[in-house]
């Protein structure tokens, strides 16, 4: 089978801006959003310059319904995930606000993240309703609308923990699933925790910024002390407000946690997805089977015993396309995982490096006392 | 350094009959001065009088359970007849000493002792870490009166340090006071002082100001530790949830289990930091708010002497006596303000002087304690950097 492979040359995706936008919804109140800006280019072969062949704007609700279409149409494949809906896990001096900045600028790598992704991905990249989506600005949504993909989604993947009976459930599937379920509960664990952690943290560096006032107060009526009193609690200052930009950059961890937890939940969802399949198929070879069976007992007037699990088997015997697939999703996720962890302590690393820097200083303001 | 000529009317009668060197002839006032300059030597290559106490030792009796500490004293002072002391003092041996120092040179700033009552059921008396605590205030306690160059020729001082019996000694209630603490002990309370001469109320002012932020600091310091303390509950749940996690991977197991680990060293790096914090550096804090309110009424005592000085001159004035000569009394009053003016100076010099080495060197140590931290945590990461490069490197 041939597919289109609407991308002649390289290209490069990048999500670049964000904007703050107002418009009308669909019950004709006034709401406020951001808009992205997306800008794909082509990258010439000989001498790698790019040229800017398309640009356009989306908010996330676009890109939440071309990742629904895709979940529907490749349901064998991990979808990559989006940066969250709402802020969560949050710590609360962080923005839960959608529309805060620093939430916005994340939610932007996010999105550039997840396009990049399907990008790469040899079977996704060649979907037409994702070239569209980088394409088209206009009439992107009805054309989606179109392809009737909602009514093709299973009502049942809705109803995540009901069990459907399968006879013989494929064990590197179910495995994956119970992976994929004790990741995603660590990983929310590891999150709550952490955004626990960095509430105190926080509440530890803001109570130094107290001692530079009061040193401040001291110094005035000291003399030979004053000097250093003063200048320690300058470094005591910096000290309390090195915290925020060190939260900043710990969020990023956090991001790349939740795309983990995501991902997760994807590889379950697809595992799901095969296991309701199997479910269906099985259904229908017993139906089958049973209806073999009444033909032979008439024809020939004997009753046999048909082999379902022969039947399966020919069915699923080797490893399929799609099982291989899900399998190296999550290789290629413990690659990224290690990539991250390596990240994240490089972090804490620099971290513990401003706070000998800062408290040096303040030794040195003392010794001069 | 100031030193007073009245103070060549300070006859201090030891045991032995001697005196101390120094302090009894305008004679030897310059090499007096002398002397009281040396001893401020911060080196301590010219002292003659060492005295540290350690070893505490529980011991359990029938009526109460209570700790003594070993004071041991090394002096070629002639007013030791041996060169060098090992006794066992408990808490309540240096609070006698406290007071009958307070008695005998009340024109003195003694200094504090650390807190006598604790709050049973809250704070172990018997713990290691309280123990050690309060071993170091009293230590501190004592190399404070021996640094000091009146104070440390006190014969109570010297009786506490070398008696083997020291409650014979207390129930003798021999209270041999300077003339000085004699005269002092009678001045009733009844004169109020108008005004308080310039000097003297911006020593007051300052006490009050310095008092007011050193219990700022100690309020921000517990603040400070309780955050820690929090932080380090949530700390020690984080740090496990890597180790489930990495339970579940296969070739991410190994650096997974490292930040678990890695988490848990800093979580340890950080109990040590607390505690540091909680037995060094809010208890001398304390002390030193003891000590300014201890300094502040010397300053009301001298203002009593003040008081009754003018209130005697008035007296006399109003009298339209023809007297060229002013009454003995009203002269000895005169005298015992200018001793007492001069000795709180004097006494107000050092302690500033100390107060300075001393906030130096906790502070200096409080940044330290910071600094040793951040380097356990900074040597922790660093540490399993190589081990997550390693597992890039695979790939």
């Amino acid at each position: 089978m041939t597919h289109n492979n609407f991308w002649l040359k390289k290209i490069e995706i990048s999500v670049s801006e964000a904007e703050k936008r107002t418009g009308r919804n669909a019950m004709n109140m006034q709401e406020t959003y951001t808009a992205y800006l997306i800008e794909t280019r082509s990258v010439e072969h000989t001498d790698g310059q790019s040229v800017l062949t398309d640009s356009l704007w989306r908010r996330y609700s676009e890109f939440e319904l071309l990742r629904n279409y895709l979940l529907v149409y490749y349901p064998h494949i991990v979808v990559p995930p989006l940066p969250e809906k709402r802020a969560e896990f949050v710590w609360h001096k962080l923005s839960a606000d959608n529309m805060d900045p620093d939430f916005v600028e994340r939610r932007r790598i996010g999105l550039e993240n997840f396009l990049l992704r399907i990008a790469s991905h040899p079977i996704l990249c060649r979907d037409k309703i994702f070239y569209l989506f980088l394409t088209q600005e206009g009439n992107w949504k009805e054309t989606v609308n179109e392809t009737g993909f909602q009514l093709k989604a299973d009502s049942r993947l809705k109803a995540l923990n009901a069990t459907f009976r399968v006879k013989n459930p494929d064990k590197r599937f179910t495995d994956l699933k119970h992976y994929s379920d004790e990741l995603q509960s660590v990983i929310s664990h590891l999150l709550r925790v952490r955004a626990r952690v960095a509430d105190r943290l926080y509440g530890v560096y803001k109570v130094h910024g107290n001692y530079g006032r009061v040193f401040s107060e001291w110094s005035a009526i000291e003399k030979e002390m004053g000097d250093g009193l003063q200048s320690a609690g300058h470094h005591m200052d910096v000290y309390a407000s090195s915290i925020d930009d060190i939260l900043e950059d710990e969020e990023h961890y956090a991001d790349q946690l939740k795309e983990y937890l995501f991902y997760a939940e994807a590889l379950r969802a697809v595992c799901r997805k095969h296991e309701l399949m199997q479910y269906d198929l099985e259904m229908a070879a017993q139906d089958l089977a049973s209806k073999k069976q009444q033909c032979e007992e008439l024809a020939t007037g004997t009753v046999r015993t048909f082999s379902l699990k022969g039947m399966t088997t020919k069915l699923f015997g080797q490893e399929t396309p799609e099982q291989r697939e899900a399998r190296i999703k999550v290789l290629e996720e413990q690659i990224n995982e290690g990539e991250q962890q390596l990240k994240s302590k490089n972090l804490e690393g620099s971290m513990c490096k401003k706070g000998i820097q800062v408290w040096t200083n303040a030794k040195e303001c003392f010794s001069k006392m | 350094m100031f030193v007073s000529l009245g103070r060549k009317r300070f006859d201090l009668i030891l045991p032995n009959g001697g005196t101390p060197a120094g302090t009894s002839s305008p004679a030897s006032s310059s090499s007096l001065l002398n002397r009281l300059q040396l001893d401020d030597d911060i080196d301590g290559e010219t002292r003659d009088l060492f005295v540290i106490v350690d070893d505490p030792k529980k011991h359990v009796c029938t009526m109460e359970t209570y700790i003594t500490y070993r004071i041991t004293t090394k002096s070629t002072r002639v007013e030791f007849d041996l060169p060098e002391y090992s006794v066992r003092r408990r808490y309540q041996d240096f609070d006698w000493l406290r007071s009958k120092l307070e008695e005998s040179q009340p024109t003195h700033l003694i200094p504090p002792l650390p807190e006598k009552f604790v709050v049973k059921g809250v704070v172990d008396r018997f713990s290691e870490e309280f123990v050690e605590t309060r071993r170091k205030a009293l230590d501190k306690f004592l190399k404070r009166i021996t640094d000091h160059p009146v104070l440390s020729f006190n014969e109570h001082f010297n009786v506490f340090l070398t008696a083997k019996d020291l409650n014979a000694y207390k129930k003798q209630g021999i209270a041999l006071l300077t003339r000085m603490g004699e005269s002092v002990k009678h001045v009733t309370g009844g004169y109020k002082l108008r005004t308080r001469p310039l000097e003297f109320a911006a020593i007051g002012d300052y006490l009050d100001t310095f008092a007011l932020k050193l219990g700022t600091i100690d309020r921000i310091a517990q603040r400070i530790i309780k955050e820690e303390i929090e932080y380090l509950v949530e700390l020690r749940e984080y740090g496990p949830v890597y180790s489930t996690w990495s339970a579940l991977e296969g070739e991410l197991a190994e650096p997974l289990e490292g930040v678990s680990a890695c988490i848990g060293n800093c979580s340890t790096a950080l109990e040590e930091l607390t505690d540091d914090m909680t037995e060094d550096f809010l208890p001398v804090l304390r002390e030193y708010i003891l000590y300014s309110d201890s300094m502040k009424s010397v300053l009301k005592k001298r203002d009593q002497v003040q008081a009754e000085y003018e209130a005697k001159l008035e007296a006399v004035a109003l009298r339209k006596e023809d007297r060229p000569k002013v009454p003995a009394d009203v002269e000895k009053c005169q005298d015992r303000m200018e001793c007492f003016n001069a000795d709180l100076k004097a006494d107000m010099e050092r302690w500033q002087n100390n107060k300075r080495q001393d906030f130096r060197q906790l502070l200096m140590g409080m940044a330290d304690k910071n600094i040793q931290y951040y380097e356990k945590c900074l040597m922790a990461w660093e540490s399993i950097i190589p081990l997550l490069q390693e597992k890039q490197e695979a790939k």
